[in-house]
């Protein structure tokens, strides 16, 4: 049951390697995979809902001697989100693919990428977390690289040199971590940790693997070769990796810092904190800076990965629903603003505003479509993000960190005056006379995966009750952290604490 | 023993750094290779070496003796193969990008590279 999440997509992965490479068959059975895990996905997020966290024990091995996967709250609607993104990026290649990407395995990596970040958020073992991040890795790696052009090729090699150079300072904190602990579970960890700290080891540590998912997630001084690299992928890529790899960086972040270093006095969440803040100053300030549609938004990723992780770093309750929240927001809306540039590219194929415009004109109701998720992003009420917003920045003002507030809403006007300048740039301006003339209409197929982003994204502000509820349970779960060791090592715990 | 494992893992860390800071693609290849190998290795002494003792507890009636710890050498073992695996990748990819580029200067790859 638990383990669906991540099985569902191999199978599909080896069912699309297998298959003839008929690409209707292909992109059929691909999107069909992504349904069944979105399915499974949602099963399990009732299943914890209703009965609390669960746990499978792989191989009836006992924690922590085998690998246990975990889904809490958390865990479960991250996964729901891997769901809700593989529909659409699935979804998305029906308008269709480059055919040499097709029959370079495209769809099969989309599903062994999917594998990866499931079973990411559901493993329970630090070690296992490292091995589901290379696999995601190899499979963005080759996803990013299928093209040819010097550009792209570049941005390749950004990426992976830096992503691997993430891997390489996190294996080093977790084989520092093993030395003194002696173990890799989780929860055992959390349990056995505080007994066998040293203030020096605990601060290298943490530094370690702040730096580590620093970089998969984007923040501050780590970013940089985010927005060097995102904007070469096609759309349904860039909507992908924007969509659930950052995340799997912050989603490492609240899990092992919440099990490992649950001290909110450490330095490590001051640093947190500043990090975050300067992270969403950078973040829109590039954003300004860019003509390149895919450029922007891959500033706008960066600058609010910044609001996902200052509730990490206030360490309450309301900050860490609020940072949950404004996950599972940026998600849909990032993806679906990826998924609008590819109607540029497919219309224009360029996404370079200065030759963008007139879409408004041309299609209105393709504009407003595009206009939910922009606005979202940027925290009009009363879309998602506003609600997303609120729920990040009231706590910050709780907390008393007046500074960082003031930045959250000086970075969210900014955000706005980006969006805005993406609508009069690429909608609302008469399309340059270079363009005009040969514009094929955009049908169907590659509207319905944005239609599908924005759906849930609104759904998401109009049950913002529940969901919120649903958030701050999640975050007290992380919190109280109890529940999930006790759920993890079961009657091991006895033992463990002797 | 434990000592020269950590010196060795220092200087292939340090090594490894130097090397990526490089501007070249080859040596950037190389520096990772070494900074795997250099976590590899810290993995080893981190978690304590042992001479000539079985990983197994054959009798779990006896006091439990001096036994060596076999997680760290299948962590090793896991990392090795990840890595070697995503070495492969990146010498095919440093390879695309010389076909392309003609030089291996990171510097003549990016946009705005004449």
């Amino acid at each position: 049951m638990l383990a669906l999440p991540i099985l569902i997509p191999l199978a599909t992965a080896i069912a699309l390697h297998l298959l003839p490479q008929n690409s209707r068959l292909l992109r059929t059975v691909a999107f069909a995979g992504a349904v069944i895990i979105l399915a499974a996905a949602v099963s399990v997020l009732v299943t914890v809902e209703r009965d609390g966290i669960q746990v499978l024990q792989v191989g009836s091995w006992h924690a922590p001697f085998g690998i246990t996967l975990v889904a809490d709250l958390f865990s479960a609607l991250m996964i729901v989100m891997v769901g809700i993104i593989g529909v659409a990026v699935t979804g998305a290649s029906f308008a269709g693919v480059d055919p040499r990407r097709e029959t370079f395995g495209y769809h099969t990596l989309i599903h062994v990428l999917l594998m990866g970040v499931s079973g990411a958020f559901l493993t329970g073992d630090i070690f296992n977390l490292y091995v589901w991040f290379e696999v995601m890795l190899i499979a963005s790696f080759v996803l990013m690289s299928l093209h040819r052009t010097r550009a792209q090729l570049h941005a390749a090699f950004t990426y992976v040199g830096l992503n691997l150079l993430a891997s390489a300072f996190f294996l080093t904190a977790i084989g520092l971590l093993y030395g003194q602990a002696g173990t890799l579970n989780l929860a055992d960890l959390a349990q056995v940790w505080p007994t066998r700290r040293t203030p020096g080891l605990d601060a290298a540590l943490s530094m370690l693997f702040l730096t580590a998912f620093g970089i998969k997630s984007g923040l501050f001084p780590l970013f940089f070769w985010l927005p060097a690299s995102y904007h070469t992928p096609p759309a349904a890529i860039g909507a992908l990796f924007a969509g659930l790899l950052t995340k799997v960086g912050v989603y490492s972040m609240i899990r092992v810092f919440t099990l490992l270093f649950p001290d909110p006095a450490a330095g490590l969440y001051t640093a947190l904190l500043v990090m975050s803040a300067l992270t969403m100053i950078v973040g829109l300030a590039g954003a300004l800076a860019q003509y390149d549609l895919r450029r922007v938004l891959s500033f706008n990723l960066v600058g609010h990965i910044g609001y996902t992780t200052v509730g990490v770093a206030l360490w309450t309750r309301a900050a860490l629903g609020g940072s949950i929240l404004y996950l599972l927001h940026h998600m849909l809306t990032i993806s679906a603003l990826f998924l609008v540039s590819g109607l540029f590219l497919r219309q224009r194929r360029t996404t370079d505003m200065r030759m963008l415009g007139g879409l408004y004109r041309a299609q209105p109701l393709v504009a407003c479509l595009a206009l939910v998720p922009l606005f979202s992003l940027a925290g009009v009420p009363p879309l998602s993000g506003f609600i997303a917003k609120l729920a990040v920045i009231a706590p910050l003002l709780g907390a008393g960190q007046y500074p960082v507030a003031a930045i959250a809403l000086v970075v969210s006007l900014l955000t706005l005056l980006s969006m805005a300048r993406v609508w009069e740039e690429c909608f609302w301006k008469p399309a340059p006379s270079a363009a005009a003339g040969s514009q094929p209409r955009l049908g169907a197929a590659i509207l319905a995966p944005i239609a599908f982003l924005v759906m849930l994204s609104v759904g998401l502000a109009a049950l913002a009750g529940p969901v919120s509820g649903m958030t701050m349970n999640a975050a007290q779960q992380l919190l109280s952290r109890d529940g999930y060791i006790r759920a993890v090592l079961g009657s091991e715990v006895a033992r463990a604490a002797r | 023993m434990e000592l020269l494992l950590a010196v060795v893992a220092g200087v292939l860390y340090a090594t490894g750094i130097y090397l990526m800071l490089r501007r070249r693609l080859a040596q950037l290849i190389i520096g990772l290779a070494l900074l795997s190998n250099g976590s590899n290795i810290l993995i080893l002494s981190a978690a304590g070496v042992t001479r000539g003792k079985p990983p197994l507890i054959v009798d779990p009636s006896l006091p439990v003796p001096d036994f060596a710890d076999p997680v760290p050498q299948s962590l090793i073992l896991t990392a090795i193969v990840i890595g070697f695996g995503v070495l492969a990748f990146a010498l095919v990819l440093a390879r695309r990008v010389y076909e392309s580029a003609g030089s291996d200067d990171i510097d003549m790859l990016g946009p705005d590279a004449a």
